[in-house]
């Protein structure tokens, strides 16, 4: 008999009915819910008079438009701020549990899930938000929904869906000093293409995922969707059981070891077999630099901005000559070239605890370039308070970082912080599309380590050999 | 929602590939709290110039097509974040039908939960027809859910594939909610089953 994936062990354990044609109604154990795209599901449970079935399977946080200046104050924007009063009102009215923007556990949603061990493996998990695939770094099944399919998992604690097929990708080797799971997913990305994805869920396996942290698988998993797959997924290891251990919305006592139990089988069998594999080799891996307007155009530091003219298929080229006009960049000009004016680090993508510590230290002692202008926003109110129980606040504040409160920020600028137009960015986050972090604003996604380097020297380096 | 059977309308092209959703409608317009009135957003920052004003090149801002009902573009369109508001933003714009050779997965299945039928062809089929419809002022097809085939004036017909639950449920402009809610007995019964088998998952969060 054939062995199953991670992907069909945790499938088969969620499926409530199928049809003959395969169509699912798939069990979601875990919802989590934020300000931009759940009022209009919200709204349509009470025009149709629904309840959420399982309030208990639910979590709600406000992120994507919260100031990250002084929470004291009200939010300056009324637009913004009937979103997130929107928010209360709703979990009130259906009895849903809400961190607000002053509990100290809130912050991005996709960072909060797993500090508070409400992200499980083996578990399905959605959330209005393409970046849910973070999730799957525990060996869960997480993908983004829209907004009317929030309404359906709140009335039914169900979807309606059809097995993905699977990629897996298989990295192996060491990574070389100061590279990241960020490189590998950009180098990922760069490899397969945004579409490369569509239609599949992608198992990262290989030595050089395993040798991750769950911070860095978190990472990995994050940008899935960019790669045009709606889930990404690690097989759970000690390693991922010793980070869900004795978190609050986790498993104890008895509980807790039968759940492990289930969990050491929740990996893709030998004799199993993928629809598509794909491989790299950690050790090829420069530090990655997005050049482009999607994440998929991006080359390692110690390359140079890509030449259309050398470029043969018609669309790629065309693309290539529209991203170059729109990121103000010259053909074959070296990556270290390019000079920037702001730095953002913080997102669901690279906020988190160890990702300021790895900051923070290329950071210490040393000053942000007079022409940049460089923030640091931590992914979670308990990432802050941690972060400034170390002294990484005081680290960054001496080198001339802003430190800010926890929230999605300049990922998507939907609130105060974001780009005018020209000016260049180095950001840890996860989309360079066009006018992402502001109209007219260009973004280089980056990984932590880089993002540090660039904003203290003001333009790109190879960290590799950076002091 | 409403049903989609068929459609013979205006079609207007946008002949780019990978159009994020970030480009479909830019994040200001995601503080609504409501579905409608979203036309405002639709393709912002490419429907206008530098100074703000309207930029005449652009497909939207063109006489010849306005009152367009069908929008033709390139590979992998509505890529990037899970938004919503990207097909409610082209359904109040008026667009009840995407013809592309590709689209990102959330994006396309956003587009059945709101009237909208996403259409794949081949890349050569949509470059045909953007040809055409470049070059023909009034430009119209028809889309045949129930045969699955779309048809241009001179009599081609291309066929295309689409999930037959999926049909189903935007052919008789189902709430799947409701055919959901159907089934509340098997839901039941799956929580009691998986409460014994995994009961670290039923404890209460709050």
């Amino acid at each position: 008999m054939a062995g199953s994936t991670l992907l069909d062990k945790i499938w088969e354990s969620h499926v409530v009915r199928s049809e003959p044609d395969g169509t699912t109604l798939l069990y979601i154990d875990r919802q989590l819910v934020h300000e931009v795209t759940s009022p209009q599901a919200f709204e349509g449970l009470k025009l149709a008079g629904r309840r959420p079935r399982r309030t208990a399977a639910t979590l709600a946080v406000p992120d994507h438009n919260v100031p990250t200046t002084d929470r004291k104050l009200a939010i300056a924007d009324p637009i913004s701020a009937k979103q997130i009063q929107t928010l209360e009102d709703n979990c009130r009215d259906f009895g849903i549990t809400l961190y607000g923007m002053n509990d100290v556990r809130q912050g991005v949603v996709h960072v909060i899930g797993p500090e508070q061990g409400f992200t499980l493996p083996g578990t399905t998990i959605v959330c209005g938000d393409s970046h849910t695939s973070t999730h799957g770094a525990f060996g869960a099944l997480a993908f983004g929904i829209g907004t009317s399919e929030v309404e359906h998992v709140l009335a039914t604690q169900c979807l309606i869906q059809k097995r993905p097929k699977t990629m897996e990708i298989r990295v192996d080797g060491v990574l070389s000093d100061r590279c990241s799971a960020k490189d590998i997913i950009l180098a990922i990305i760069g490899k397969i293409g945004t579409a490369g994805g569509t239609g599949y869920v992608i198992e990262y396996t290989g030595s050089a995922i395993r040798a991750l942290s769950m911070e860095g698988r978190m990472t990995l998993c994050n940008m899935s969707i960019e790669g045009g797959a709606r889930a990404g997924m690690v097989a759970p290891d000690e390693k991922t059981i010793a980070y869900i251990k004795g978190r609050p919305l986790a498993p104890k006592g008895d509980l807790f070891e039968q759940a492990v139990n289930a969990w050491h089988k929740l990996k893709t069998d030998a004799e199993a077999r993928y629809d598509v594999t794909v491989t790299l080799r950690a050790d090829d891996i420069a530090p990655q630099v997005s050049w482009g307007t999607n994440p998929g155009m991006v080359v390692g530091v110690d390359q140079t901005v890509p030449d259309p003219k050398t470029i043969s298929d018609e669309n790629t080229k065309h693309a290539t000559e529209r991203a170059l006009e729109y990121m103000g960049l010259s053909p074959n000009m070296p990556i270290t070239g390019i000079t920037i004016d702001k730095v953002f680090i913080g997102s669901c993508t690279n906020s988190r605890i160890e990702d300021l510590r790895l900051a923070a230290s290329l950071a210490k002692g040393k000053r942000v370039a007079k022409t940049v202008h460089a923030m640091v926003v931590p992914g979670s109110g308990l990432v802050k308070q941690q972060a400034e129980a170390e002294g990484l606040d005081r680290v960054f504040r001496e080198a001339g970082f802003e430190w800010r409160e926890a929230g999605c920020s300049m990922c998507l600028a939907m609130n105060a912080d974001v780009l005018q137009p020209g000016e260049r960015c180095a950001s840890t986050s996860n989309r360079n599309f066009e006018g992402r972090q502001g109209a007219g604003g260009r973004t280089h996604l980056v990984s932590p380590a880089m993002a540090v380097a660039a904003a203290i020297e003001g333009h790109f380096v190879d960290i590799r050999n950076w002091p | 929602m409403q049903a989609f059977t068929t459609l013979t309308g205006l079609v207007a092209p946008l002949d780019r590939v990978n159009v994020d959703t970030d480009q479909i409608i830019p994040k200001q317009f995601l503080k609504t709290i409501k579905r409608t009135g979203l036309r405002e957003g639709l393709f912002f920052d490419w429907r206008r110039k530098k100074d703000g004003s309207p930029d005449p090149n652009f497909f939207l801002n063109q006489a010849r097509y306005q009152g367009a009902t069908i929008l033709l573009t390139r590979d992998n369109f509505g890529s990037g974040s899970s938004r919503e508001h990207a097909p409610w933003a082209l359904l109040d714009q008026g667009f009840r039908c995407v013809i592309a050779p590709s689209f990102a997965d959330i994006f396309y299945n956003n587009c059945f939960q709101n009237g909208i039928l996403p259409v794949v062809l081949q890349a050569d089929e949509v470059l045909s027809i953007m040809k055409d419809v470049t070059g023909t002022e009034g430009y119209r097809l028809t889309v045949d859910l129930g045969d699955q085939r779309v048809t241009t004036p001179d009599g081609a017909a291309y066929r295309f594939e689409v999930d037959p639950f999926r049909k189903d449920c935007l052919y008789r402009g189902l709430d799947s909610i409701g055919l959901t809610l159907q089934h509340e007995a098997a839901i039941t019964a799956y929580e009691r089953r998986r409460k014994q088998d995994a009961p670290w998952l039923f404890t209460d969060i709050r």
